[in-house]
């Protein structure tokens, strides 16, 4: 027996241990006559430990293994974008011409169209020196997006030839003196980043148009949030809302073991949703990958990988690149199934010991850097989290937060009291203020960070007050603290509550943000001059300005309007402590 | 290799037998065993290698010794599927219970159920009338979802899934479901309580039963939903029926995977089940929905009672995170003499914006479903206000709201076990009901929808 071909020697749910392979970890294997594809995972003297990426009922010992010489890789190329995926980069509507409605096992399909021709532009010259990663063409992939051709990491030198012109991705379009002929698709393994020349602190919010997350704790892009929330509290209503409305230029979205339906309610809405950056569908700038619940568990483990993959390879591109995944836990939750079947050692919860380490690698995937070719590019990762009981005492929160440095805390009550988006904003922190607040200074307004301060003091003493009115009721506080609850209750109602699926309060650019956290302010100051002037708490709160301003937010060209309003309002108050 | 019979046990260890020396066994394979007083047993291999092969008998291990013959199928589990199921009453294992004759089979399925292609998925729309108005108005039900009733024992759960399969229908449609009914592990008398209320109704015609009870081996209910959504999917993608598939209790199917990975000395995840017990539950959940280009669909109804009434123990929880919402059934509202006992503040259906409005229910039901949830969520709120200051503490506004939260549990919450009200009946008594606060209260209620509808302010 070669090297080369083995055997099958045992079967235990995904994991097949084979023997008569020299293989290496992490190469790629056809497991059984029909074909599996599956993955070395442990060595054992001449025994290989493989997890398979589909069903493996009816396999039997003795069935050939044989080697691939690969690691698990993913094909990048033009054709990337609005595609949906499976967890192993096989396109979905691809399997359902080829297998129907069911996704059955052994089929094998390309990542990217073969065949498919894209109009290729030479940015490069014959003769030019040509860099690892170096652009050395472009394709309109999308309306919106233009694919920047690189050279991949591992090949530099003289252009020999290069033409612009139709071609499909697997044919040549440059040739390099030393004779290597490069084709559009490159392929790069999941598992290993793919290589930059230096990372930067993140210097500018990735803004999502949501106005707790970039007002209150802010994403940076490069940056990596968590956000970790009990069933049934909007983290993937959230997860989703990131993906319409952030302003990234790339956004790969990845389903890991969650329902299909929510799958089939993106694929439905996002080619009809139009960018708010760009005025295109949304479709134009987005990879999706799903891996639902019931699809094979080792491909649900193999998906942030190669989600992470295909943003890094946009990176490359000098685009900026935010990636959801939803859920996390689902993941860890097929490292922990895997390591299982490998006998291995547990640590906390059953969770393999490698947990946080595997964390820590996928988020450390995320960053702003200098690519090979001089650009700036960005990959933002999101991270949702799926806490059992919605305790985030558990080993995957914990791990989480411990690298992330935005927690976007979703709770429970908040979504039972129908306040959305249900982000405690007690709870929930972010790290970037301080390397964002220099771009909040010049770029929206140079107070913006002390505003930032005093609304979440307010949030802040409110949460205190309310203590005392669970004991006595809100009517025994002295008239100076019952105007703090009214405050932040318009903090609460008006500024951090948002409709997702009101076409016009889904999304708030960072100056109407602004311009509505100060206006909350501006009725505080009136409201405390008209009450030292002699004026009555009720007429001051009620005045029809103040509804007004609030219930407009729903209205297009809010923005232009604000100002009029607060003026109408300051009038009001001040004509409201005059009638006394 | 079916047909040679090997006599190499070596372990038996409770519903799990190890063999070695055999011919080369497929995973999954159906195992015959044959015991040594020439009872038979049925079992499928969970292990396999060249040295070893792990057996897991649905039937219980009671009996076999070493001297047990065992035989291997050569096939996976499979169901023969057939039109002819509708009406028949079949056991856990899918062995014919009510007397009847044999199957015919008109195909056979493999009965783990390949997952549907996310691409090739349909998106649920199409509203389903229970008649109930807590879960009409507020936890809509829509055709394709999954959608359980989270219980605890001593709850009438039953006799709402019994009532929802008894009244469900589209709006305007005299479509039937054909329900698929699934015991894991219930009681003789709780099943005698299904079965005679589908028989009374004449439901039973138009009805699959599988039914493993709680003295049938509790191995075998791991295969006994697979087979009734088998059933299911055939129905509903073969034979374009619509299937109301109600499965009970989801809990003791969870014991049984414990159990057996107890015996394989597996690590154990929370409270001892298993680590993979959210993917093995997402392949029976998942089994639910619509595929373009297929007139059927499967709407799952699973109940499970939450040990403890405990929302946060690992089997309502990881449900929770796969199913498109929860029903929530409070014992607190039970205890008061309430029928249905829904709480609606924790329920939730995950697909009913998608599916209520002018062209499918009412055009008002949105905003009055808002209303009404959150007028009762701070009318149960004040309660415990009241019990320390005193209902004379209260102002206007919050007397209205707690005088309400009683008027919703009385009026909305409660009808009769066969009180089948349309959804325009549920909607207006909402208005009705709503009338006891002032409209300046109603802030979640558009004022379009009060010029038309409310019974004393309209327009």
């Amino acid at each position: 027996m070669s090297d080369e071909n083995g055997v099958i020697y045992r079967i235990s749910g995904p994991v097949v241990t084979a023997t008569g392979i020299r293989s290496r970890m992490y190469e790629v294997v056809r497991v059984g006559h029909e074909g599996l594809m599956g993955e070395v995972i442990e060595l054992h003297g001449d025994k290989s430990v493989i997890q398979v990426y589909e069903d493996t009922s009816g396999i039997r010992p003795g069935e050939p293994v044989v080697r691939t010489g690969q690691t698990l890789s993913v094909q990048l190329g033009p054709g990337l974008l609005t595609q949906i995926y499976d967890g192993i980069q096989r396109p979905l509507p691809v399997l359902e011409k080829t297998m129907g409605t069911f996704i059955e096992r052994g089929v094998d399909a390309d990542g990217l169209d073969l065949e498919k021709v894209w109009d290729f532009e030479a940015t490069v010259s014959v003769g030019d020196e040509v860099a690892p990663g170096a652009v050395i063409g472009t394709v309109q992939e999308t309306e919106t997006i233009v694919h920047k051709v690189m050279l991949p990491p591992n090949h530099s030198g003289k252009v020999a030839s290069i033409e612009s012109g139709s071609f499909n991705v697997t044919q040549t379009v440059c040739t390099l003196e030393d004779g290597t002929e490069i084709q559009m698709m490159q392929k790069w393994p999941v598992r290993t980043p793919r290589p930059y020349h230096q990372k930067y602190a993140p210097d500018t919010p990735l803004v999502t148009g949501m106005r707790i997350l970039d007002f209150l704790f802010p994403l940076a892009k490069g940056g990596a949030a968590g956000i970790p929330g009990p069933f049934g509290s909007g983290k993937t209503v959230t997860q989703q809302s990131l993906a319409k409305y952030s302003d990234a230029q790339i956004v790969v979205y990845i389903g890991c073991g969650e329902r299909g339906n929510e799958m089939t309610e993106v694929l439905d809405e996002f080619p009809h949703l139009i960018d708010p950056n760009t005025g295109k569908p949304l479709m134009n700038r987005t990879v999706m990958i799903a891996n639902t619940s019931n699809m094979p568990v080792a491909a649900r483990e193999a998906s942030v990988y190669t989600g992470i993959t295909i943003a890094e390879y946009f990176r490359d591109m000098g685009y900026d690149v935010a990636l959801m995944a939803d859920s996390t836990s689902r993941w860890a939750e097929a490292m922990r199934e895997i390591s299982s079947r490998l006998e291995e050692m547990p640590g906390e919860e059953g969770y393999p010991a490698y947990l946080s380490s595997r964390l820590a690698e996928f988020y450390e995937r995320a960053g702003r850097v200098e690519t090979l070719e001089g650009e700036d590019g960005s990959v933002t990762v999101i991270g949702a989290v799926s806490p059992p009981g919605g305790d985030i005492s558990e080993p995957v929160s914990q791990g989480t937060l411990r690298i992330v440095k935005v927690f976007w805390g979703l709770d429970a009550g908040l979504a039972r009291q129908r306040h959305f988006p249900a982000i405690n904003w007690l709870s929930s922190y972010s790290l970037y203020p301080q390397s964002l607040d220099q771009w909040f200074r010049d770029n929206i307004a140079s107070d913006f960070p002390e505003i930032r301060t005093e609304i979440s003091s307010l949030l802040q003493v409110e949460a205190e007050l309310q203590e005392i009115v669970q004991l006595v009721g809100s009517d025994a506080l002295p008239v100076d603290q019952q105007l703090t609850l009214e405050v932040a209750r318009m903090i609460r109602e008006f500024f951090l509550q948002q409709n997702g699926f009101h076409e016009v309060d889904a999304y708030s650019g960072l100056e109407q943000q602004y311009k509505m956290a100060k206006a909350i302010l501006t009725f505080q100051d009136s409201a405390k001059k008209a009450l030292a002037a002699g004026g009555q708490l009720e007429d001051v709160v009620n005045v029809p300005a103040r509804t007004n301003l609030m219930r407009d937010r729903f209205e297009a060209g809010y923005l232009d309007r604000v100002d009029g309003l607060v003026d109408e309002m300051n009038k009001q108050i001040a004509a409201a402590a005059e009638d006394n | 290799m079916s047909g040679k019979e090997y006599r190499t046990i070596t372990d038996v260890k409770g519903p799990l037998v190890f063999l070695e020396k055999t011919e080369p066994v497929a995973y999954g394979e159906i195992v015959q065993l044959r015991l040594t007083d020439g009872s038979m047993k049925n079992g499928q291999v969970l292990d396999t290698s060249d040295d070893m092969v792990v057996v897991q008998v649905f039937e219980g291990t009671a009996g076999v010794d070493l001297g047990t013959g065992v035989k291997f199928m050569g096939d996976v589990f499979k169901l023969p599927v057939s039109k002819d199921l509708i009406g028949r009453i079949l056991d856990g294992a899918g062995r014919p219970r009510d007397g009847g004759p044999a199957i015919v089979a008109e195909g056979e399925a493999d009965i783990i159920g390949a997952a549907i292609n996310p691409y090739s998925r349909q998106s649920p729309h199409d509203f389903i009338q229970t008649g109930i108005s807590a879960i009409d108005c507020c936890t809509t039900l829509v055709r394709g979802q999954k959608l359980p009733i989270f219980s605890a024992s001593g709850l009438p759960h039953n006799d709402i899934a019994l009532q929802i399969a008894r009244q469900a229908k589209l709006k305007d449609s005299d479509e039937e479901f054909i329900v698929v009914f699934c015991a894991m592990g219930i009681t003789a008398e709780e099943y005698n309580f299904f079965r005679s209320d589908l028989e009374r109704t004449g439901a039973l015609e138009n009805a699959v039963l599988f039914v493993n009870l709680a003295d049938d081996p509790a191995v075998e209910r791991l295969i006994t939903p697979r087979l009734a959504l088998t059933a299911a999917e055939y129905l509903a993608f073969e034979h374009d029926y619509h299937v109301l598939v109600v499965y009970t209790d989801v809990t003791n199917y969870c014991d049984a995977l414990r159990q057996i990975g107890a015996a394989r000395e597996e690590v154990p995840g929370r409270r001892g089940y298993p680590g993979y017990m959210y993917t093995d539950l997402a392949m029976l959940y998942e089994r639910a929905g619509l595929v373009k280009g297929k007139k059927g669909s499967i709407t799952q109804f699973p109940i499970l009672t939450m040990p403890g009434d405990d929302i946060t123990h690992p089997i309502p929880d990881l449900s929770g995170y796969i199913t498109e919402g929860q029903i929530v059934i409070s014992r607190e509202l039970h205890g008061s003499g309430i029928y249905p006992p829904i709480n609606v503040l924790p329920s939730l259906s995950r697909l009913m914006g998608g599916c209520i409005g002018e062209k499918t229910t009412r055009e008002d039901h949105k905003s009055v479903s808002d209303q009404m949830y959150a007028a009762y969520a701070q009318g149960r709120e004040l309660r415990g206000l009241v019990a320390i200051v005193g209902e004379d503490a209260l102002n206007e506004r919050d007397k209205q709201l707690l005088d309400f939260s009683g008027l919703f549990e009385d009026k909305f919450l409660r009808q009769s076990r066969d009180e089948d009200r349309s959804i325009d009946e549920t909607l207006d008594l909402c208005w009705d009901l709503m009338q006891n606060i002032s409209t300046k209260y109603l802030v979640r209620l558009d004022q379009k929808w009060i010029d038309k509808y409310h019974p004393t302010e309209k327009k």
